[in-house]
């Protein structure tokens, strides 16, 4: 079972309409019995980065997540998901979850801010268990104004170019952040989720 | 790069789509779920609904189709038609909508705007912006075409942006159902005074109405009912010219 964290924040239901469609169990909670004993855990999220750290503090979610993580849960971010698991947020200056060394940052104004559309994954990490048969560049859906920026170079497994390369897939141990949104990706977006809890479960 | 994105526009009423010319003269163009699922197969980017009528008996039919369509397409939606208040586009969020259009409810209370934007996110609030020649500038037209606000498009604009829009959804009343090209003018001269993506809308007829309003209007998304609806030219053809063109678009 995965447990996508419900934390007060929209459209957390387009990530389970996309695991239902592959056949993989799902639920939407916030409550800490169903996510103790989950076996994957989804960090969701659009939105802004204080709003979402405030939400999880509030549900004692922030807790809960870091002793889980700590004990080697799979946990995938996506999107604002995928920023929280970082120190900070240049977004309201935010101290986030902790779980990646690194911080997020803001998209330069001489760019359309927010970024959204189809854009290119370059793979950086050719033997990722979380490539599998997803060629290079494929196109991803993106929605958003801010970008993970890992200390630890390593952990990244693919980029973007948006004015200038970014992190747009990254994995650490038993995390996995997405910037895009693999939900929203099409068919190549279904596979890359399917290889993530895959890898999970291996 | 960022690609640019085509988005087959669903205009439905009573749970219908439907295709006017000029905002009036409507044809039954089918089941909205359908047509999604169709669009979503053969490579649209995006979808955008637009519920042109937008009562109140019309809301429930109107979730059921956001909620129906969330389930079978794998690609972003866009709903608008009738959102007033932050409770309005909550509910049509919830139903599995991933962004929201708003028009005449911003137009009236321009705080819309910016208490949707700090509750949900720039990122999930589209202008719709409806827009007429009037003497020499173009108008913001309201409650489906059918009402001249008298204000400036390019200062609507600007000022939603401010207000914390995160995306513009530009329509020409003017070129809209004709078949005779986007509005290049229109575009190109909203897309230098904002710094958001613009997605513009009215008027495509033929594969080249889209290569020049890349090229030319600046746009980075461009919208398309009939063409599609009728079967006149495939998502696939589209592309694929824009390809050939050196347009750079999601294959």
């Amino acid at each position: 079972m995965i447990a996508i964290i419900d934390y007060g924040i929209n459209n957390l239901d387009s990530i389970k309409n996309a695991l239902d469609k592959l056949s993989i169990p799902a639920v939407v909670t916030c409550d800490a019995t169903v996510i103790n004993q989950a076996r994957i855990l989804v960090l969701p999220g659009v939105g802004a980065a204080a709003t979402g750290m405030n939400n999880l503090k509030m549900l004692g979610l922030d807790k809960l997540l870091t002793s889980e993580v700590r004990n080697g849960k799979p946990l995938l971010g996506i999107c604002l998901g995928m920023q929280l698991l970082m120190d900070w947020s240049e977004e309201g200056n935010v101290h986030c979850l902790g779980f990646v060394d690194g911080i997020v940052e803001k998209f330069t104004d001489k760019l359309k801010v927010p970024q959204i559309g189809w854009n290119q994954m370059q793979i950086i990490d050719v033997q990722s268990p979380l490539l599998t048969d997803i060629p290079d560049t494929s196109d991803f859906y993106f929605v958003h104004s801010y970008f993970c920026n890992p200390d630890d170079k390593n952990v990244i497994v693919g980029t973007t170019i948006y004015g200038q390369p970014f992190c747009s897939i990254m994995k650490q141990d038993n995390i996995v952040g997405v910037q895009f949104h693999p939900e929203k990706s099409g068919k190549i977006g279904f596979q890359l989720l399917q290889n993530i809890i895959n890898y999970f479960l291996l | 790069m960022i690609t640019k994105r085509i988005i087959p526009c669903l205009d439905m009423t009573q749970g219908k789509v439907v295709k006017g010319v000029q905002f009036i003269n409507f044809r039954d163009a089918g089941d909205p779920v359908e047509l999604a699922k169709k669009y979503d197969e053969q490579g649209a980017d995006e979808l955008v609904f637009l519920d042109i009528t937008a009562t109140v008996d019309n809301r429930d039919i109107l979730l059921d189709v956001i909620k129906r369509t969330a389930k079978e397409v794998t690609i972003p939606f866009t709903v608008g038609g009738g959102i007033r208040k932050k409770e309005d586009m909550q509910q049509v969020l919830r139903a599995g909508a991933d962004k929201v259009g708003v028009n005449s409810g911003g137009v009236k209370r321009p705080e819309l705007l910016s208490e949707c934007a700090e509750t949900f996110g720039s990122q999930c609030v589209v202008l719709s912006l409806d827009a007429k020649r009037v003497g020499n500038q173009w108008n913001v037209m309201i409650n489906g075409g059918r009402t001249d606000t008298g204000i400036s498009a390019i200062v609507w604009a600007k000022n939603a942006v401010k207000l914390g829009v995160g995306e513009i959804l530009l329509t020409s009343i003017d070129t809209d159902g004709m078949k005779q090209g986007f509005n290049i003018e229109l575009t190109k001269a909203v897309a230098s005074v904002v710094n958001v993506p613009i997605i513009a809308s009215g008027g495509a007829g033929k594969l080249e109405d889209f290569k020049d309003i890349f090229q030319q209007g600046n746009a980075d998304a461009a919208l398309a009912a009939s063409l599609f609806h009728f079967g006149e030219c495939t998502i696939k053809e589209v592309k694929n010219y824009l390809r050939d063109n050196d347009i750079s678009v999601r294959l």
